[in-house]
């Protein structure tokens, strides 16, 4: 009687952890198919003309997406530039000041902040930027970006700053380091791995927004570095080209959603790399 | 004619309204070993603590009584300036993870933007690491970092970091509560030898290691110094009976 009750609990466990098993197999599945997808439609679209000239006029055949590669770079690299300072400097007050009121409200803020629907930012950034400004321009596509980026930096930059032992920063100050110092110089490069490495993936989550960038910068068909400029973006050539009518740019479409992939998966996966290789053991 | 070091003049430290030093009065002197000794939670880190300003970075805290170092009251002067003066060794071994043996012996000169020349800053690291007894050991490996290090080698590591600032006073917070005892032994040996060229208040809970390396012992008990004197006397014959309790481990 007895035994035959812990029979059937190892069997019930045996169905427990088997279905577990199962059904996280299944998550990799649909990652599976988009890839597939994507070689398989996408990765014969590339070749050299695609990945290095902009578009022909409308009609001629070839031509690639360079200006939306260079445009996408600009953006992300605006939007780095912006976002960083503030999301470090916030990411180390509220990890130091964890018990202020005004800590409180800060990360009360950013957590929303992360909520918000990026169209919504678009939206905003075009009533804050673009519309005193009386243009399309990369820089406010950047700062709409950028709103995007800066609780993605906040919160890891929080999350890695305390994990670092007090004993290190006493460390520090006890050898008559000023407090400023001590964070500068002991604390941020103590946690440098998961600061980057939040860093490299709000990059990666932001490199494939659509929304906030239809109202900011634009979009453009021809290659770009002025800031002030609409720009072209991969995500809003890729929505422009598999909307349109034509087969040829459906063809680009892939061959752009496959580049813009393969380029978020790298950065995924160098951020794995950060985080593991720079590890600091304390 | 001893010389008096460090003034501890009715001194109390409190955690908000919480009294955890209680009007304590003891006199450090120069080039000797002072252990502060007592059960948990008598106060004695945080005695510690207050003699170069640490206690004041946890929130709430306060002061009365004075402190004086060499003349000088440690609460008027500025605690940054204070702490170059007064070095602490932690009771964990804390090397700056990020350096290397070589760069967190002039950590204190480097993070404080002192300039020192190739040569100075190869004499200094030389000259700490020597007198931390860790010279031999790391000399061919002075570019690795501090973390790769045993327990113990990391903690005489962090003693060799304090002593290259050339302090007056080295604050020890039980270093050797987290060794083990062969390094243990090793870091007392040390700290005998330390003495001839800095004054060493040392904060320990083991009796044992008290007696065998202090030249003065102070008993505090729930906050208040309850004994001070020449290590053996206190050892050997206490005048107050709680002392004498704590000694025989009826408590602690």
């Amino acid at each position: 009687m007895q035994n035959k009750k812990i029979a059937l609990r190892l069997i019930k466990d045996r169905l427990f952890s088997t279905v577990l098993i199962i059904i996280s197999s299944f998550s990799v599945v649909p990652l599976g198919f988009i890839l597939y997808f994507l070689v398989v439609k996408g990765a014969t679209a590339i070749n050299l003309e695609f990945l290095l000239s902009g578009p022909n006029p409308y009609g001629e055949p070839g031509g690639g997406i360079a200006h939306a590669i260079v445009g996408t770079l600009i953006l992300i690299l605006l939007a780095a530039v912006i976002s960083i300072p503030f999301g470090l400097s916030i990411g180390i007050f509220l990890a130091e000041f964890q018990k202020s009121k005004l800590a409180y409200w800060v990360r009360l803020g950013v957590d929303i902040l992360q909520g918000i629907p990026s169209i919504v930012i678009g939206i905003i950034a075009w009533s804050w930027i673009v519309r005193p400004m009386r243009a399309f321009t990369a820089l406010s596509g950047g700062i709409a970006l950028a709103l995007m980026m800066l609780p993605i930096i906040v919160r890891s930059t929080e999350e890695t700053i305390k994990l670092i032992p007090t004993s290190i920063k006493e460390a520090s100050l006890s050898l008559g380091v000023s407090y400023y110092h001590t964070i500068l110089k002991v604390i941020l490069p103590s946690g440098i791995s998961g600061i980057v490495c939040g860093i490299l993936l709000s990059v990666a989550r932001i490199a494939g927004e659509t929304a906030p960038l239809i109202f900011t910068a634009f979009g453009s068909r021809f290659m770009n570095l002025n800031i002030m400029k609409p720009v072209e973006s991969m995500p809003l050539l890729i929505y422009r080209y598999a909307s349109s009518p034509y087969r040829d740019l459906h063809t680009m479409a892939w061959g752009a959603s496959f580049v813009l992939v393969v380029f978020v998966l790298t950065l995924n996966i160098v951020a794995k790399g950060v985080c593991k290789r720079w590890c600091i053991k304390y | 004619m001893v010389h008096k070091v460090l003034m501890i003049n009715d001194f109390s430290a409190y955690f908000g309204k919480d009294k955890v030093v209680k009007n304590i009065t003891l006199a450090i002197e120069d080039s000797k070993i002072t252990a502060v000794m007592g059960p948990s939670g008598c106060g004695k880190s945080t005695l510690l603590r207050s003699v170069n300003r640490m206690h004041e970075l946890n929130p709430n805290t306060s002061v009365s009584g004075s402190i004086v170092l060499k003349g000088n009251d440690i609460y008027r002067m500025n605690p940054i300036l204070l702490r170059r003066h007064i070095g602490m060794v932690f009771q964990r071994p804390n090397p700056f993870p990020t350096m290397s043996i070589y760069d967190n012996v002039i950590a204190g000169y480097k993070l404080n933007g002192i300039k020192l020349t190739r040569q100075e800053r190869d004499s200094i690291v030389e000259e700490s690491l020597k007198k931390a007894a860790l010279w031999d050991e790391v000399k061919d490996s002075l570019r690795k970092k501090g973390t790769f290090l045993s327990g113990g080698q990391q903690q005489r590591l962090c003693i060799a970091r304090a002593l290259a600032m050339k302090p007056e006073i080295m604050l020890l917070d039980e270093p050797t509560s987290a060794l083990d005892p062969k390094a243990t032994a090793f870091i007392e040996e040390l700290i005998v030898q330390l003495k001839k060229t800095v004054t060493i208040v040392l904060v320990t809970h083991n009796i044992a290691q008290a007696a065998r390396v202090s030249d003065y012992t102070a008993f505090l008990f729930l906050g208040e110094l309850i004994e001070f004197g020449v290590t053996e006397k206190i050892f050997t014959v206490p005048s107050d009976k709680r002392t004498e309790e704590y000694l025989t481990g009826k408590f602690g």
